[in-house]
């Protein structure tokens, strides 16, 4: 085992784990953004929304993350420069870089997931409770922000942080399209050194320190929540 | 993004052709692939979890600890990390072990080398599911097994299996469709299943809209028959269960 390539490449893994978060934090509440309207559609809109929502969801969840990544990337991503004049427009930088694909597509994918749970969720809030509130004469507006929206997410908080380690194991994939993150940055160690295991093994170490103090932080905040039915 | 789809009208009967011209037999050998690698981890995945959840449940100390460790770290470590590691560990740690007993390093086959890696990162999950399962059967049922004087491995098939069936079902369901869609990262090391089989005929033919899109509506294909397969084996073990309103 050798490891004096550590000091050498360290500036690189930092910067990896910094958009590594950075893939993690902005598609998180991107997704859980998106999941919102769309576990409400499923449970409340019309049909048309509903099918949609429901639609987006079963495709999302039944397809795999690396498929999505590459339809988005390779597939959306190849029809961009057929378009004239788009390499001098000031959407280029933006739509040809892999990392700005990476976050639409874990987005998207933690709103399909997160969508199905927040389903779920709005459902299980006692209709009593939704009752009393219209009784109370709010508009539905009103009831869905004062009510239905907070008892819903007192409901996901627990699952959350599982799903937010979900979310970060799904990171590391966007280094197939050539973003610079953990994985990215170790896969280039390996062929700066010539090493297969100790940055990987690295990699792996910097992966479980991430997941113990997100399960930590998540402990923590529903700590803070008072939790009484 | 009309007009691509036109131009492409033209070629993609012969794009979907089998034999030298289209790319028809590549895409069907890899979705068959895919579902090869997926039942044989499976397979694999579900044998490392019975022994790891009866391990859990009945081992002593030190293979308890030694099972905790095993999921709790293949459960922190993303899927894509562990794969590379185990992939290039284990084909390399099975060769320095050939040669140090005398015999010359041989070229492990793909097929098993990604059976192994998946199968051991599933074993994982299903050891959480088995032993969840195992626990929710009532302990008076076992322990009726025990009066009647029947052996380990009876109880085991007669009480036991039939009784934490409907508790392991939706489990087990949720691991085999993680699995169908975890097997595409092995085309990450450059094995030959569906997702490498689309990404060769995406770059050949430059169509890559179309042909991710058939990957990812293939992947669906198999997610929805699995769902339906899964219900219904569901309802069979749960046949003869008492109906909770």
């Amino acid at each position: 085992m050798t490891w004096d390539w550590l000091p050498t490449y360290f500036p690189l893994l930092l910067h990896g784990l910094y958009l590594t978060l950075v893939l993690l934090v902005t598609s998180l509440v991107i997704g859980f953004a998106l999941a919102v309207p769309i576990g409400l559609a499923q449970v409340t809109g019309p049909w048309p929304l509903k099918m949609l929502a429901k639609g987006f969801c079963t495709f999302i969840r039944g397809t795999p993350l690396l498929i999505q990544l590459w339809l988005l990337y390779y597939g959306v991503g190849s029809l961009f420069p057929g378009i004239p004049g788009i390499r001098d427009s000031f959407l280029w930088p933006v739509l040809k870089e892999g990392f700005y694909y990476a976050i639409l597509a874990f987005s998207l994918s933690f709103a399909g997931y997160e969508g199905e749970v927040m389903r779920g969720a709005f459902l299980g809030v006692p209709r009593g409770e939704l009752e009393a509130a219209r009784a109370f004469g709010m508009s539905p507006w009103k009831v869905l922000t004062r009510v239905w929206f907070p008892r819903a997410v007192r409901q996901v908080l627990p699952t959350l942080a599982g799903e937010t380690i979900s979310q970060l194991k799904s990171t590391p994939l966007a280094y197939t399209i050539t973003v610079m993150d953990l994985m990215g940055a170790t896969t280039k160690i390996r062929q700066g050194t010539y090493l297969t295991y100790e940055p990987l093994l690295f990699l792996a170490l910097v992966y479980v320190i991430l997941t113990f103090f997100i399960t930590r932080a998540f402990n923590y905040v529903e700590g803070l929540v008072p939790n009484k039915r | 993004m009309v007009t691509v789809l036109i131009f492409a009208a033209a070629p993609i009967s012969d794009l979907l052709s089998y034999g030298d011209k289209g790319y028809a037999d590549e895409f069907i050998w890899g979705a068959v692939s895919t579902l090869q690698i997926s039942t044989l981890s499976y397979a694999f995945g579900i044998a490392l979890g019975l022994l790891g959840a009866i391990g859990k449940l009945s081992g002593g100390k030190y293979t308890r600890m030694l099972l905790g460790g095993y999921t709790t770290l293949v459960r922190a470590i993303p899927e894509l990390v562990l794969i590379l590691l185990l992939y290039y560990a284990g084909t390399d740690g099975l060769n320095t072990l050939l040669v140090s007993i005398g015999l010359g390093p041989i070229k492990v086959n793909g097929l098993v080398a990604a059976v192994f890696v998946l199968g051991f990162v599933q074993g994982a999950y299903s050891t959480e599911v088995l032993r969840a399962a195992i626990q929710a059967v009532p302990v008076g049922q076992i322990e009726a097994a025990k009066a009647y004087g029947m052996s380990n491995f009876l109880q085991f098939r007669r009480v036991t299996l039939p009784a934490m069936l409907p508790y392991a079902i939706p489990g087990l369901a949720n691991l085999w469709l993680n699995i169908t869609k975890d097997s595409a990262l092995i085309a990450v090391v450059g094995y030959t299943e569906l997702a490498s089989a689309t990404r060769i005929a995406a770059g050949g033919s430059k169509l890559y809209l179309t042909f991710y899109l058939l990957a990812a509506f293939m992947y669906l294909a198999i997610s929805l028959v699995s769902t339906q397969l899964f219900g219904w084996l569901e309802r069979r073990v749960r046949r003869g269960q008492r109906i909770v309103a």
